[in-house]
């Protein structure tokens, strides 16, 4: 996708990754800068691949879970539990009720934790740190609550094929009630500071626009999509683990604010009721917690037998908190390891998105509107100028405090 | 705990993503927040390596990452220490057979320090630090 061509007049180019120095992943844009408008947006990904599809071939399916839970940390409960489901498809294997229960609780845990995460580093790139401080304190609750429960702070390892490796006993239903109460509480707080703060809504109001017709055409998932007004979720539509037996319905920003614009406060918007929905999930999900067994086939080496011998394919879906998670699976008579597996993450179909968004907008709001998507990758670290021959180079420093001089001086105007 | 001559200013700390998953970066920002605070110590995550005394290196260091994890090591300034933080870094981890790695860390940049986990917790991380500092301090006292 990208050229290596260097011009030395209008329009500059810029380029932005692959390394950086705040969060997340690897990757290289390529602006086309005239004055302070961006004219043209390239991007160039694949720093970040580790072969994992292939590795997956010479593993057996118990090894491959851990594998799966390690393509992304913050999304480690969606890509495990997709694979799970991709591969009891593939062999026939029903999870027991309660497991489905123990799932979503689970996957609704880290939809928490990722949306607060992301609320943080959408604060910090426009230079309100003390935002940044707040939500990630309140994201330290969920992670005390995730590790009370799955004994992990990151990569829980609590999926198992055809079930889940612990339960969650009624004595630790208090715990998690309480911590719920403690987020029904603070989304209030959180609302208010977002959304009444009459900067950060000037610089997120317009900012990054994406159409409804777009986002249908570029096929992006997750709050990106439902931010411009398209109500698809597949938790809604395509119900699955205990999604079915909930009130679950896809949030749009029109729920609040009676109309969609398709810019960064939508998306906001989205997370923050998408945190409140999550606290309802659970709270429903306690209250209807159903009896039963955990695991389908408890014996690791009968399973992998049962899994040896099966023949299929399969696949899974899952609402991971960026959008739509994808595995396909095939499985293989007398082998092992399976023949076959692919995985689609949210991040790449939404990558796109992103060349729509910066189109026309300035070089202050690119940290806010890549954040804007919650890309697995970010990055706003090193841009090299090039302007008649010489060469200056922007840190990501340099672009945050572009972006928080735009903020005081909306401030003070 | 006294600090080394060279060092005896605020620990200053650059991140590289070498290929990693996105556990440890987290990690490593859960690490900066008021709960652990280690600013109180000076320690704070800067932008450039020119600016950095440490650098944190998390992922396997994929075949691609490997000339620009290279370029960051050799912007940071001396005297400047390296550690690795996260299994993938120290043995390549779970994606130790992969065909893209050209790591794991220590055979792209020396490593003075590791910090194990998957991903290691923040107090592991604050840990290594206060290794690292001790280590400083032997090599000058050596000298």
């Amino acid at each position: 996708m990208a050229t290596s061509e260097t011009k030395t007049h209008s329009p500059i180019k810029t380029v932005i990754g692959p390394i950086h120095p705040a969060l997340k992943e690897p990757i290289k844009f390529i602006f086309e800068i005239e004055g302070e408008k961006i004219s043209k947006v390239d991007l160039a990904p694949g720093h970040n691949h580790r072969g994992l599809e292939w590795m997956a071939t010479r593993r057996n399916p118990v090894q491959i879970l851990y594998v799966a839970e390690r393509i992304c940390g913050i999304c480690s409960i969606a890509h495990s539990l997709t694979f799970c489901r991709a591969i009891e498809q593939a062999a026939a294997i029903e999870t027991p009720a309660r497991a489905d229960y123990v799932r979503t609780i689970f996957a609704e845990l880290e939809r928490i934790h990722s949306h607060l995460l992301w609320a943080g580093v959408a604060a910090l790139e426009l230079g309100f740190d003390t935002l940044f401080y707040k939500t990630w304190e309140v994201r330290e609750d969920v992670m005390d609550l995730l590790e009370y429960l799955s004994g992990n702070r990151v990569n829980y390892g609590i999926m198992q094929i055809g079930g889940v490796r612990r339960d969650i006993t009624p004595a630790q239903h208090p715990r998690i009630r309480k911590s719920l109460l403690n987020y029904t509480i603070l989304f209030d707080e959180l609302v208010n500071m977002f959304l009444e703060d009459s900067v950060l809504r000037m610089r997120c109001r317009d900012t990054g626009l994406l159409t409804r017709e777009e986002a249908l055409q570029l096929c992006t998932v997750g709050p990106t999509q439902r931010a411009s007004g398209v109500a698809a979720d597949v938790r809604q539509d395509n119900p699955y683990c205990a999604y079915g037996d909930l009130r679950v319905k896809a949030v749009t920003p029109d729920q609040l604010l009676d109309e969609v614009r398709g810019d960064v406060f939508d998306r906001i918007i989205v997370r923050l009721l998408e945190v409140k929905q999550s606290v309802d999930i659970i709270a429903q999900c306690l209250e209807t917690l159903p009896d039963g067994p955990l695991l389908a086939i408890p014996k690791i080496m009968v399973l992998l037998n049962h899994l040896k011998k099966a023949e299929g394919e399969g696949i899974g879906r899952h609402e991971a908190p960026r959008g739509e998670v994808f595995h396909y699976l095939r499985l293989t008579a007398d082998r092992e390891s399976p023949a076959a597996w692919k995985v689609k993450a949210s991040t790449y179909s939404n990558l796109l998105s992103w060349i729509k968004m910066l189109q026309g907008e300035q070089v202050a709001d690119i940290p806010i509107i890549v954040a804007s998507v919650d890309p697995c990758i970010s990055c706003t670290d090193r841009v090299a100028v090039i302007k008649q021959g010489k060469t200056a180079v922007y840190t990501q420093e340099d672009l945050r405090r572009i972006s928080r001089e735009k903020t005081r001086r909306l401030r003070q105007g | 705990m006294s600090i080394s001559k060279t060092l005896n200013k605020s620990l200053w700390v650059y991140h590289v993503n070498s290929g990693s998953c996105n556990g440890c970066e987290i990690e490593i920002v859960a690490t900066l927040t008021p709960r652990y605070d280690p600013e109180r110590f000076g320690i704070k995550l800067v932008g450039t390596p020119r600016h950095a005394d440490v650098i944190l290196i998390t992922g396997p260091v994929t075949k691609k990452m490997k000339e620009k994890v290279l370029r960051v090591y050799h912007q940071t300034p001396d005297p400047k220490l390296v550690m690795v933080i996260g299994a993938c870094g120290i043995s390549g981890g779970p994606f130790y057979e992969s065909y893209t790695l050209a790591g794991p860390v220590d055979d792209v940049v020396p490593v003075d320090v590791y910090v194990p986990g998957c991903p290691p917790r923040p107090e592991a991380i604050i840990f290594g630090v206060v290794t690292a500092l001790k280590k400083l301090e032997e090599i000058q006292s050596k000298k």
